[in-house]
């Protein structure tokens, strides 16, 4: 159990990094909102791992069932997924209006446009 | 009604948005939106005195207790929070009609003040709320509103620098999410309170340490603190003019008071000074940030870069009183917070005018504008005086504040290096007074007359604020004196 | 079982997020992410989250690809091989990545019963919420009324994004005239190339609207609610959209009508506090909206569930339309520049 628990902790940390290193080391515009979206989609994952009950079953009350996981750590992600498509949406749209100004959704190719080297 | 202020505070400008979209035309949305943030402003001050008289004000949301209901915890340093933003909102809203009618296309402008609502409502809720993932959610409403606010400035940088700061705004924000669910963890609550309850007996953990670090990094970004401030100087200077008034003077007060919360009232002052080396980090980034934001700001050609630059000093100030631990230190931060809000917001404002006027901002087109632009350019040099800290301006009050909080600390360098960092404002602060005044306009430019009424009259009520405060501080000290009391006296 | 299922999931999702790292091309890139997506929502599953996987497969896999696919569609579809910043990327990712390693080493074993998290705030959500509230889903318990504020915000924030969206955006759309001279050249390529397609989708999408509105209601007793609902009956339209053409779903769905709907939806859930407030109780308490406190509780949840679906579902379709609509916008303004 312990294993498991340290491994599903372990593989969601490297997937954080793994979203954090696309955003950071990608020039392309587009490339960095999916890294976006992978880093916090693994944050989800994390928070959830939390709330997981051995043993549980969905928190949907039934006669059947007396183990329930814990139901307040969904709440906090189907808000938290939410603003995650709301950020995503708007990040395209910013992306789109950028690709008709400057002709190019690579990070070097912009700084190049705006600060040309003469 | 009285009972609901805490949330009518937040609820009033929070549906009021959508309502814009019901009314439509931009004359109308504009009274509108000005009519909603003048209510919030009345609202503020009702709360302020409430707080002033009885303490903390709580409210259950839902009408269940917290930690299993929302709490809204309005202390003193939220109700001074509330004040400066609702009153910096509605002055610069008086001016905004005139200035986006230059800056926005007319089909987009009731999509402008949804917007303005959204972001006013999202800061607004930050600085009420008990709950820290309830604090996640309005951070995340003011943030998607600011990025679109920004990005709707004139010129394709505006895009750019927008899409810059959602990259980093959304990653401060992850992080801040992921400082309340390591807390969440091993707590088991998402209430302030509760929290500074049951933190102390899992303080040693290396969890805990890891959140408390997560979240420093993320509000760090949240308040462009040196080195992290990058994204700030292309996101205010390309935004609407007005936009940049109003985040100016706002939108990083609102990452300090979050910091100042969670060291405080969450993690506590003794753990959050000596866990991390907090003291001399954000020391040390304070004054990096003063003379890193006031030199670079002499060699800015655009008046608006040079004077966000400035707030980036401006915010080092306000970290090193922090950095200081002592009530002094954060009464001094706090006078600033006031203070700089008013300089600030002054200053944009001001520099809105002259972007109506004359059509940009750019160091030449300010040459003879002292004599074209009376009323305005004696603004942006009251505004001036305050940020270099000459007596009889707000400025003053601060710097000399701060500067007596930090000889009282012993700490006699840093009382120099304050000194010195207002010396590098005189620079950049007289190359625009000497352009204004002391240089002919250019034979080219055409000739330029004095800013409407709509903008005059809300930049004299701040500029005239900035005078009056700086000579009658009871009202501003006393407010920070009572926050600071108030924070040293709940934590341990 | 469990376990295996556990860990094969978590490795597939390690090795979709390497793979997308190393793409060139967009769209396999897009394409990955629903898979990612995809992945998280049966992980999900397994962690007995069913409303998260619900809203994950929906939202993060369903509407987010589209989105993206929209984007490129609109900006290209290659990366550019130069512009890496690969050294100060691993810099920071080692360091923060170590500092969160370092942070699971006290943390409570994973899936134990008396975890803190598990024993402070929720037993009273799962214990007493049927007799408060009276509904079986728990998480619906905790997201519409417990915690009802928090769910006001988010809806804000999927408003927020529409606004921003319909800001960037929104190009005026064409007139009706205009839209009917298009809808017939389109109508006829359009057949040929994706008949089957259209035919199928005429006879999916009434059911697939009548799934929204099941889950919908149906969120207090099963996995669903609002936001799901929202999401499945915006699917319906975009679906038609994209084999009908824009301008026959325009012709369908007035613009300037969702638009102001979106508003309507905030509004209403606005509004359910406002008469919390009025009839002696605080912000969104449910409990003084009719004489019996549970059942003010069900209309409570009921009407706010009832408005984030319509705001979700019209904001969802604004967006969608707004990206869309900018395609004939890029191509005029290319052929102008020629």
């Amino acid at each position: 159990m312990m294993i498991l628990g340290l491994y599903s902790y372990w593989i969601v940390i490297a997937l954080m990094m793994i979203g954090l290193y696309i955003i950071i080391a990608q020039g392309n515009l587009i490339k960095k909102i999916v890294g976006l979206g992978i880093f916090q989609t693994s944050v989800f994952i994390f928070y959830i791992t939390v709330g997981k009950v051995e043993g549980g079953t969905a928190p949907i009350l039934a006669e059947a069932y007396s183990q329930y996981s814990n139901p307040l750590p969904h709440v906090l992600i189907l808000t938290a997924i939410v603003v995650g498509i709301a950020t995503t949406a708007l990040g395209l749209a910013l992306i789109v209006r950028i690709k008709e100004s400057y002709g190019s959704i690579e990070e070097s190719e912009i700084q190049e446009k705006d600060n040309p080297k003469c | 009604m009285l009972t609901h202020l805490p949330i009518l505070q937040v609820i009033v400008p929070l549906l009021a948005a959508p309502s814009c979209m019901i009314i439509q035309r931009p004359i109308l949305v504009w009274l509108f939106t000005l009519t909603v943030s003048g209510l919030s402003f009345l609202i503020s001050l009702a709360l302020l005195q409430q707080v002033m008289i009885s303490g903390a004000i709580s409210y259950e949301l839902g009408g269940w207790a917290p930690p299993w209901g929302i709490e809204y915890r309005v202390d003193e340093l939220s109700a001074v929070l509330l004040l400066i933003i609702t009153f910096v909102s509605t002055v610069v809203l008086v001016a905004t009609h005139a200035s986006i009618s230059k800056e926005i296309a007319e089909g987009r402008q009731s999509l402008f003040y949804v917007l303005y609502l959204l972001f006013l409502a999202g800061i607004l809720g930050i600085v009420s709320t008990g709950d820290v993932f309830n604090v996640f959610v309005f951070l995340e409403i003011s943030s998607l509103s600011a990025y679109a606010l920004i990005a709707m400035g004139s010129g394709r940088r505006a895009l750019w620098a927008s899409y810059q700061y959602l990259i980093l705004g959304t990653i401060g924000a992850t992080f801040i999410l992921i400082s309340i669910g390591l807390m969440y963890q091993m707590t088991g609550t998402l209430n302030m309170v509760d929290l500074a309850q049951r933190l102390p007996e899992v303080a040693a953990t290396r969890t805990i340490f890891a959140a408390f670090a997560f979240f420093i990094v993320g509000v760090s970004l949240k308040l462009a603190l040196f080195p992290l401030h990058v994204w700030m100087p292309n996101a205010y200077a390309y935004a609407p003019s007005v936009i940049t008034a109003f985040f100016a003077a706002t939108s990083t007060k609102v990452a300090l008071y979050l910091l100042i919360r969670f060291t405080f009232t969450v993690f506590g002052f003794s753990y959050s000074f000596s866990t991390l080396p907090l003291q001399p980090l954000f020391l040390g980034l304070g004054l990096l940030a003063i003379f890193a934001g006031s030199a670079t700001a002499i060699y800015q050609q655009n008046i608006k870069h040079l004077f966000v630059y400035s707030s980036v000093a401006q915010i080092g100030y306000l970290v090193v009183g922090y950095s200081m631990g002592t009530p002094e230190g954060l009464t001094a931060t706090l006078l600033h917070v006031f203070n700089h809000a008013l300089m600030k917001s002054a200053l944009f404002l001001a520099l809105a005018a002259v972007i109506y006027q004359v059509g940009s901002a750019q160091l030449k087109d300010f040459r003879g504008l002292g004599h074209q632009m009376p009323l305005t350019m004696a603004a942006i040099v009251v505004g001036g005086l305050s940020l270099i800290g000459v007596p009889l301006t707000v400025g003053f009050i601060s710097k000399w504040y701060l500067v007596m909080a930090a000889i009282e600390n012993g700490w006699w360098p840093v009382a120099i290096l304050i000194v010195l960092g207002s010396l590098l404002a005189i620079a950049y602060v007289w190359r625009l007074v000497e352009t204004a005044y002391f240089s002919d306009p250019t034979p080219e430019a055409n000739p330029v007359s004095e800013a409407p009424l709509a903008f005059l009259l809300p930049l004299w009520v701040l500029a005239g604020a900035n005078i009056y405060f700086g000579v009658d501080t009871r009202l501003s000290l006393h407010l920070a004196q009572a926050v600071s009391q108030s924070l040293f006296g709940v934590s341990p | 079982m469990g376990i295996l299922e556990h860990i094969i999931i978590l490795t597939l999702l390690l090795l979709v997020a390497i793979a997308i790292t190393r793409l060139k091309d967009l769209l396999a890139v897009v394409m990955l992410m629903g898979v990612y997506g995809l992945l998280s929502a049966s992980f999900f599953v397994i962690m007995d989250a069913v409303d998260v996987a619900f809203t994950e497969a929906s939202v993060g896999a369903g509407i987010s690809t589209i989105l993206m696919l929209t984007a490129i569609s609109l900006t290209g579809r290659t990366v550019s091989p130069i512009g890496h910043k690969p050294v100060l990327a691993m810099i920071l990712v080692i360091i923060t990545g170590g500092l969160l390693v370092y942070a699971t080493l006290d943390m409570p074993y994973y899936g134990l019963v008396d975890a803190p998290a598990n024993l402070h705030v929720s037993p009273r959500y799962i214990h007493d919420s049927l007799h408060e509230i009276g509904i079986p889903n728990a998480v619906t318990s905790v997201l519409a009324s417990y915690r009802g504020f928090d769910t006001f915000g988010e809806v804000v924030v999927i408003f927020t994004a529409g606004i921003g969206v319909l800001a960037l955006l929104s190009v005026p759309s064409p007139t009706p005239q205009e839209d009917t001279n298009e809808i017939k050249s389109q109508n006829i390529a359009m057949h040929h190339q994706h008949l089957v397609l259209r035919v199928i989708s005429k006879l999916l999408i009434p059911f697939i609207l009548l799934f929204g509105l099941y889950v919908q209601f149906h969120g207090d007793f099963g996995p669903g609610g609002g936001f799901q609902a929202g999401v499945i009956f915006a699917a319906a339209i975009i679906l038609y959209a994209m084999l009908f053409g824009l301008n026959t779903a325009r012709k369908a769905v007035s613009l300037p009508l969702v638009r102001l709907v979106s508003a309507l939806g905030v509004l209403l859930y606005g509004s359910v506090g406002i008469v919390s407030l009025l009839n002696g109780g605080n912000f969104l308490d449910y409990n003084v909206l009719l004489p019996d406190p549970v059942a003010g509780q069900h209309i409570g949840i009921l009407l706010i569930e009832l408005g984030v679906g319509i705001t979700v579902a019209s904001v969802m379709i604004i967006i969608f339309f707004n990206f869309a609509g900018r395609n004939g916008h890029l191509l005029n303004n290319q052929s102008r520049r020629k």
